[in-house]
C-alpha cells in the first residue's frame, strides 16, 4: 500500500514536471504552425526568435527591476515586462517577415526554409556579438516558493508556467475564432490565392502572423528564463527543433495540433527519462514520435488538402 | 628573369644574416616557449597563462638571469598565440623548437591542444610541460611530455573518499552529461571507486542527460526518490546552477558536490546563493590560501587586478618546475639537442617539488601525484579551501 502511494507521487511529481516542459514545446510550436498555415512554410529563425524573445525579456526585466524595484509590486513588473517584451519581439517577428521572407514569396519553397536558418545564424552570432559567448543569468521576477504537498514538490513559477501557457493558448484560439482578423488568418491559410482578391492583403496577415507567433514566444523566453535562468545565444536551437517536431505531430498549420502535441512531446521525455535509463531518453522518445508519424503522416489534425502542398 | 632570382637569393642570404635567428645559436640565452590561447574560445586562460609567466621572467630579471651551475644566463620567453585551435597549437610548437630552439615549452593549455601538440615535443625531444591539461593521452608514452596538474579520473576517487570521511554517507547519486567525455569519464570512475568502498549497488541512481538540456526534472525526480544522501555532479558551470535549482525544487536536502569544472568564477555569479555551501575538488584554492600560494595570489592580484585562476597557478608551477630542472640539469652546453635531453632527465627525477598547488613528484608517464583541494563555496560565494585531499 505504502509504495502505492509513493508511485502515485512518483508520477504524479513527474507529470507536474512533464506539464511544465510541455507547455514550453507547446507555445513555441505553435509559432511554427501559425505561419506554415499562412505562408505554407515553416519559418526555421522561429527558434532563434524565442532565444532572442528571450534576450530582449531579460533586458526589459532587468531594466524594469532596476528601476521600479522597490515600489511597485512584484506582479506588477513582472506583467509590464511581459507586456513590453511581447511588443518589441512582436517587432522582431514583423522585420523577420518584411526583410527575410517577403522578397523570396515567390522563390522555391526550399530557398524561404533555408532564408529562416540564415537568420537564426544571423540572430545567433549577433547576440553572441553583441553580448559575448558569457552566459547570462535572467532575473528572477518574483520569488521562487517551494510548496511541499502530499509528497510532492511543486514551486509558484511552475504552476506559472503552466496557467500562464493555457491562458496564451486560450487567448490566441480567441484571437483566431473571434476577430476579424483572426478570420482574416483561417481565410488565408484555407486558400492563399483567393483571399487577397477578396481586399485582404498577405503583406498585412503575413506580418501579423509573425508577430503573433514572435510576441508567444517570447512570453516563453520570460517564462524559460524563470524556470531555467540561463540564457546562451544557441538556446533556441535544440528547443526550436524540438517544438518544430511537435508541429509537425500536430500536423501542419494546426494549432490545436501543435499544442496538444507539444505537451505529449513533454511527456514522453519526461517519462522516457524516468522509465528507461535517462542515457537513451532521446532515442527512445524520438523513436517513439517516428513510429506515431508513421502511423499518422499527417500528424493528429493535418488537414487533408497540405498533400499537395509544396513542401 | 635570371637576374631578379639571383637578387631575391642574395637578398634573402643577407636578411637570414641579420635575422636574430642567425645568431640565436652563437649566444646563450636560454629560450622558453609558452604556447597559449591568447585568442580564440578561452582568451581568459591566455591572459593567466602570459601574466604567470611575465611575473615568472620578472623575477628572473631582478635575480640578474638564470643560474645554471655558476653561470647566469638571460632568459627570453617565446610567446605563441594557439587561438585555441589544435592545429595552431602544432604549428606553434613546431616553430618554437625548430625555428627559435627553445629549450622547454610550457603549454598548451587545453588537453585538446595539448594532445596533438605533445606528439610534435616528444618527437623533437624538447620537453613540454602541459600545466592544464587533464586528458591522460597528453603524456602516455611520450617521455618528453609532462603535466602541472592531476589527472581526470583522479578526482572520481578524492571525492569518493572526502564524501565518506567528511559525511559518513553510504549512498550516492550521478547525474552527468553522456554526451561529453569529461562528465562522462568521471562520472564513470566515481562510481567504481563509491562501490568499491561501499560496495555493489551503493550508488543508487545513476542519471544522465546530453549536453544542452536544461531540464533535468525527470533524472532528478528519481535521485530525490532513490534514497541517495549526496549527489555528485562533474558539470560546468553553465548546468551546475540548473542542477541546484531544480534539485533543491524537487525537494532534494543533501550536499551537491562537484569537480575542477565548477572551479569557474561564472559558476558562482550564474547561480547565486543556491550554490552556497557546496563542495567541490578543484586544483587550487585562492580564498584561504598560506604561504608561498598567498604570496603567488597577492602578487598577482596587485599587478593584473583580479585573482588568479587555477590555469595562472598551475603555469607559475610549471615555470617553476622548467626553471628546476634546466638548473638541476647542471650546465648549458649551448647544444640545444643535448642540453634539452638534459633538461628532460632533471625533471623526470624531480622529487617532492612543493609548488603553490601542492607538492609533485613524477610519475614515469610525466604525470604528477599531488593532493587535490576541496573547495567549499562560502556564504559571500567565494572559493575557500577547505581541505586537502589524497587519493
Amino acid at each position: 500500500m505504502e509504495s502505492l502511494i509513493e508511485l502515485s507521487q512518483y508520477i504524479l511529481q513527474n507529470l507536474i514536471n512533464a506539464a511544465q516542459r510541455g507547455s514550453f514545446y507547446a507555445v513555441i510550436s505553435i509559432g511554427y504552425s501559425m505561419v506554415y498555415g499562412v505562408l505554407m512554410l515553416f519559418n526555421f529563425a522561429h527558434g532563434d526568435i524565442f532565444m532572442v524573445g528571450t534576450y530582449i525579456g531579460f533586458g526589459i526585466a532587468t531594466l524594469f527591476l532596476a528601476i521600479f524595484a522597490g515600489f511597485l509590486p512584484g506582479p506588477l513588473i513582472f506583467i509590464s515586462t511581459v507586456v513590453v517584451t511581447m511588443f518589441l519581439a512582436s517587432l522582431i517577428g514583423v522585420f523577420v517577415e518584411v526583410a527575410g521572407y517577403r522578397p523570396l514569396r515567390n522563390a522555391p519553397r526550399a530557398s524561404a526554409a533555408i532564408t529562416g536558418l540564415m537568420i537564426g545564424i544571423i540572430f545567433e552570432t549577433g547576440i553572441l556579438i553583441l553580448l559575448g559567448a558569457k552566459r547570462l543569468s535572467f532575473p528572477p521576477l518574483m520569488e521562487s516558493v517551494t510548496y511541499h504537498v502530499g509528497g510532492i514538490y511543486v514551486t509558484n513559477i511552475k504552476i506559472l508556467i503552466i496557467i500562464i501557457s493555457l491562458l496564451l493558448m486560450l487567448a490566441l484560439h480567441a484571437f483566431i475564432q473571434k476577430t476579424k482578423w483572426g478570420m482574416a488568418m483561417r481565410a488565408m491559410s484555407y486558400d492563399f490565392l483567393a483571399v487577397p482578391l477578396m481586399g485582404v492583403s498577405i503583406n498585412i496577415i503575413a506580418p501579423l502572423t509573425f508577430a503573433v507567433g514572435a510576441g508567444l514566444a517570447s512570453v516563453a523566453g520570460i517564462l524559460y528564463g524563470q524556470a531555467y535562468p540561463i540564457l546562451d545565444p544557441y538556446m533556441g536551437v535544440i528547443i526550436g527543433w524540438k517544438a518544430f517536431v511537435a508541429a509537425i505531430l500536430g500536423g501542419r498549420g494546426s494549432i490545436k495540433g501543435a499544442a496538444l502535441a507539444g505537451y505529449l512531446l513533454g511527456f514522453i521525455e519526461i517519462f522516457v527519462a524516468t522509465i528507461f535509463p535517462s542515457t537513451l531518453r532521446d532515442l527512445i522518445a524520438y523513436s517513439i514520435i517516428l513510429v506515431i508519424l508513421t502511423f499518422r503522416p499527417r500528424g493528429f489534425f493535418g488537414m487533408e488538402h497540405s498533400t499537395k502542398l509544396r513542401l | 628573369m635570371r637576374k631578379t632570382i639571383v637578387f631575391t637569393i642574395v637578398a634573402f642570404a643577407f636578411a637570414m644574416m641579420f635575422s636574430p635567428l642567425a645568431f640565436s645559436a652563437r649566444k646563450t640565452i636560454i629560450k622558453i616557449g609558452i604556447n597559449a590561447p591568447l585568442t580564440g574560445d578561452i582568451p581568459k586562460v591566455g591572459e593567466g597563462t602570459k601574466y604567470a609567466a611575465l611575473m615568472w621572467l620578472e623575477d628572473i630579471e631582478k635575480a640578474g638571469g638564470l643560474e645554471v651551475g655558476d653561470k647566469k644566463y638571460d632568459v627570453e620567453l617565446v610567446m605563441e598565440d594557439n587561438e585555441s585551435k589544435a592545429e595552431s597549437a602544432v604549428k606553434a610548437n613546431t616553430k618554437m623548437i625548430t625555428q627559435d630552439d627553445v629549450l622547454a615549452i610550457i603549454g598548451p593549455q587545453s588537453s585538446k591542444q595539448a594532445i596533438p601538440a605533445g606528439e610534435v615535443a616528444n618527437k623533437y625531444k624538447t620537453v613540454m610541460i602541459s600545466p592544464w591539461s587533464t586528458n591522460p593521452s597528453t603524456t602516455l608514452d611520450r617521455p618528453f611530455v609532462f603535466r602541472g596538474c592531476f589527472l581526470d579520473p583522479f578526482q572520481g576517487p578524492v571525492v569518493a573518499n572526502f564524501i565518506t570521511d567528511e559525511f559518513g554517507f553510504t549512498k550516492a547519486a550521478v547525474l552527468y552529461d553522456v554526451a561529453s567525455d569529461y562528465p562522462k569519464g568521471l562520472a564513470e570512475v566515481f562510481k567504481q571507486a563509491w562501490e568499491k568502498k561501499h560496495g555493489a549497488g551503493s550508488v543508487v541512481a545513476y542519471e544522465s542527460f546530453t549536453t544542452k538540456d536544461t531540464d533535468f526534472s525527470s533524472q532528478l525526480t528519481t535521485i530525490v526518490k532513490s534514497g541517495a544522501q549526496v549527489l555528485f555532479t562533474p558539470q560546468y558551470y553553465n548546468e551546475v546552477p540548473l542542477i541546484v535549482k531544480q534539485a533543491k525544487e524537487l525537494g532534494w536536502e543533501g550536499p551537491i558536490v562537484g569537480s575542477d569544472s565548477w572551479g569557474s568564477a561564472e559558476t558562482v555569479e550564474l547561480c547565486g546563493e543556491a550554490c552556497y555551501g557546496l563542495f567541490f575538488s578543484t586544483h587550487y584554492a585562492a580564498a584561504g590560501a598560506k604561504g608561498a600560494t598567498k604570496a603567488f595570489i597577492d602578487r598577482y592580484k596587485e599587478t593584473y587586478g583580479y585573482i588568479p585562476d587555477d590555469v595562472a597557478a598551475l603555469t607559475w608551477d610549471a615555470l617553476q618546475l622548467a626553471q628546476l630542472s634546466i638548473q638541476n640539469a647542471g650546465k648549458i652546453t649551448g647544444k640545444i639537442e643535448v642540453d634539452r635531453v638534459a633538461v628532460r632527465d632533471a625533471l623526470a627525477q624531480v622529487k617532492d617539488f612543493d609548488g603553490i598547488t601542492g607538492k609533485m613528484t613524477f610519475t614515469e608517464e610525466g604525470d604528477p601525484i599531488k593532493c587535490a583541494v576541496i573547495v567549499k563555496i562560502n556564504d559571500r560565494g567565494e572559493y575557500e579551501f577547505y581541505k586537502s585531499s589524497c587519493p
